[in-house]
């Protein structure tokens, strides 16, 4: 039965096969339109890694002449003169590494209070307006920033601050003396970069930190509180180190921010390439130079140090954002064991 | 007193142990206030500049806003500076053409992200999103610098292609956290009743999932409405009003830069208006953002 029912099937089947029409044999070879679909949509991805990868490979060629005249020597040289092709990264690094470090000192303790005030202490109907209004401040255009440090900030607090420092610790002829707050100080400084990075990266820390701490499992809390802790130490020491390694990721993402952040810095730096031991010094970032001696750059290998000095930046938040990810990923990867 | 004397050793033992247990709670009572305390004192100062902002800007960028200031191109000082009409002009044409680059790319690599999340693929477009959205923005402008601008000309294209670049992650991520919360079921009995998938893709999920892209597209334009680090050597900026994309254009945010650090001071009143009128997009586009995405959410 069956053999014969498939057999007249086949017969049936091949003249209406034969009718198809070119329309419908392109369509099918096409399947519809699934595949010029998928063509489509795998070179949209592509192009996302084409752009990461791209970026990469053409500083790196653009930067070719410091990198054959100068080689590693580019990072540890300390003198920075274009004029007589002199071209050392030192100066920038430190400044960056600087006001980056300055930002975290002030950024961690204040994003995580903020973090745990929201996570912990608020009641839940103001949580979300108050996390918006912090979350603005990251929304703030660098720019805007830089002109408030120039016109508002340095003067009424960094002006201050500054002075107070240079008065108290600064001078070599009575009282303590700390190299860190030597002189001469004009208000423009690592200082003032290092407090606008904090203000612009509290919002990142506190962010990440927040939802990180919403997601520590109440059973965490109620066990400390059945133990006695008070608030406080719940908080200290059960939920913010089974939170540890998220705040870690955030504190990265906020670093990474701090690292790359131009106009802002320019504007309140000073811009002056050397090397100091001060914060109250004027300097450089490696952003700020990049932003502010582009224009100046005439000759190649004026440009290709600026570019290169863009490559280390490149590397840089390329490793921050491994580092991110990988510490997120340990996170995903353990909580579910936890929460069995 | 009296009492005290008559302890035996053991109950005086017993009294110093509760005095010193009471001690050490007080103190934990008081690290505890002092402590939560503080994070409330955290949260007002984190908020003070916030606030200190957007008072300077408001109050000092209306003094320098009238109509001419908004109608008007470049004039040198001494004719009265002139107004930002070529700037805002510049600024709607990078970020439209800038748009138009990244919400294709990024709704289409995100329906590619959705559909095949654990390929290779997949997890480098994952990875390359987090590493775009995270770079330096003049790290994204030296990179277009040297695609586009060097040995040709500064361009208002390039200064797009550079806006745009910051944009496609914002796009992607957004698109791609509403496409997930699609029901699978909905794609599943699309392509169950034979609809094709650029179908499926186009009249089913985009359409369920079109609140994400719209928001995204908002809150990528209010990130590069202030950016200037990526336009300094793209764009680069111009006193001409200009809608010419092979050449140099004005934006609103290098012409801020400009006059901020200008010495003359009717150029500094200037920068603070442009920075109301940039505030102002951003704050707006970011409020209407969140109530778009909350309205959805409930």
């Amino acid at each position: 039965m069956a053999s014969i029912s498939t057999g007249k099937g086949l017969r049936t089947a091949r003249p209406i096969s034969a009718r198809v029409t070119l329309n419908q044999r392109i369509g099918r070879a096409l399947q519809h339109g699934d595949i010029p679909y998928k063509g489509i949509i795998v070179l949209a991805a592509l192009s996302v890694i084409g752009l990461m990868v791209g970026v990469g490979v053409m500083l790196w060629i653009a930067s070719s002449v410091t990198r054959n005249s100068d080689g590693l020597g580019f990072i540890t040289a300390t003198e920075w003169n274009p004029v007589s092709d002199l071209f050392g990264a030192m100066p920038f690094i430190a400044g960056t590494i600087s006001t980056s470090i300055l930002a975290l000192v002030i950024a961690i303790p204040l994003g995580l209070g903020v973090a745990i005030f929201l996570a912990e202490l608020c009641p839940p109907r103001i949580r979300a307006p108050l996390g918006f209004l912090v979350e603005l401040l990251a929304a703030i255009p660098s720019v805007v920033y830089g002109a408030w440090g120039i016109f508002v900030f340095i003067p009424t607090v960094v002006k201050p601050v500054g002075e107070f420092l240079l008065n108290t610790f600064g001078d070599k002829s009575h009282g303590i003396f700390i190299p860190l707050f030597e002189g001469p100080f004009f208000g423009a400084s690592y200082l003032a970069a290092g407090l606008i990075l904090a203000v612009m990266i509290v919002p990142t820390i506190t962010a990440i930190s927040r939802d990180v701490l919403l997601a520590v499992p109440k059973a965490q809390r109620e066990g400390a509180y059945g133990l006695g802790s008070t608030q406080w130490e719940t908080i200290w020491q059960v939920v913010l180190p089974y939170a540890l390694s998220g705040i870690l990721g955030a504190v990265i993402l906020g670093l990474g921010r701090a690292l790359g952040e131009t106009m802002a810095v320019t504007m309140v730096i000073g811009n002056v390439a050397q090397l100091s031991t001060s914060i109250l010094s004027p300097g450089y970032t490696m952003a700020s130079v990049i932003a502010n001696e582009w224009g100046e750059s005439r000759t190649p290998a004026y440009s290709s140090a600026l570019i290169e000095i863009g490559l280390m930046l490149f590397f840089m938040s390329l490793l921050l954002n491994l580092l991110a990810r990988l510490l997120v990923w340990s996170v995903s990867r353990r909580n579910p064991d936890q929460r069995v | 007193m009296t009492t005290m004397m008559a302890q035996s050793p053991r109950e005086r033992m017993r009294a110093r142990r509760i005095q010193v247990s009471q001690a050490r709670e007080n103190t934990r009572r008081i690290v505890n206030a002092v402590m939560l305390g503080l994070t409330g004192v955290a949260t007002l100062l984190a908020l003070i500049p916030l606030v200190w902002i957007l008072i300077e800007v408001f109050a000092r960028g209306s003094q320098a806003m009238t109509l001419d200031f908004l109608t008007q191109t470049f004039k040198p000082t001494s004719m009265g500076g002139g107004g930002i009409w070529h700037a805002i002009v510049g600024t709607v044409i990078l970020i439209g053409l800038a748009s138009l680059m990244a919400v294709p790319i990024g709704i289409l690599a995100a329906f590619y992200v959705v559909q095949h999340p654990n390929t290779a693929i997949g997890l480098m477009v994952r990875f390359g999103t987090d590493v775009l959205s995270g770079l330096p923005s003049i790290v994204v402008g030296l990179f277009v610098y040297t695609l586009l601008v060097a040995g040709r000309s500064y361009s208002a294209i390039s200064g797009a292609v550079a806006l745009a670049i910051m944009m496609t992650p914002i796009v992607l991520r957004t698109t791609e956290e509403m496409l997930k919360l699609v029901p699978r079921s909905m794609r599943e009995a699309s392509l169950g009743l034979g609809a094709s998938e650029w179908k499926t893709s186009f009249s089913i999920m985009l359409p369920a999932a079109i609140t994400g892209v719209i928001t995204g597209l908002m809150l990528a334009i209010a990130r590069v409405s202030g950016e200037t680090a990526p336009l300094l050597f793209t764009a680069q900026g111009s006193n001409v009003f200009s809608t010419a994309l092979d050449r140099p254009i004005a934006s609103l945010p290098l012409t801020l830069f400009k006059y901020a650090v200008d010495p003359d001071v009717t150029r500094n009143a200037q920068a603070w208006a442009i920075a109301m009128i940039i505030v102002l997009t951003v704050l707006i586009l970011n409020i209407s953002a969140r109530l778009i995405a909350n309205r959805r959410s409930k």
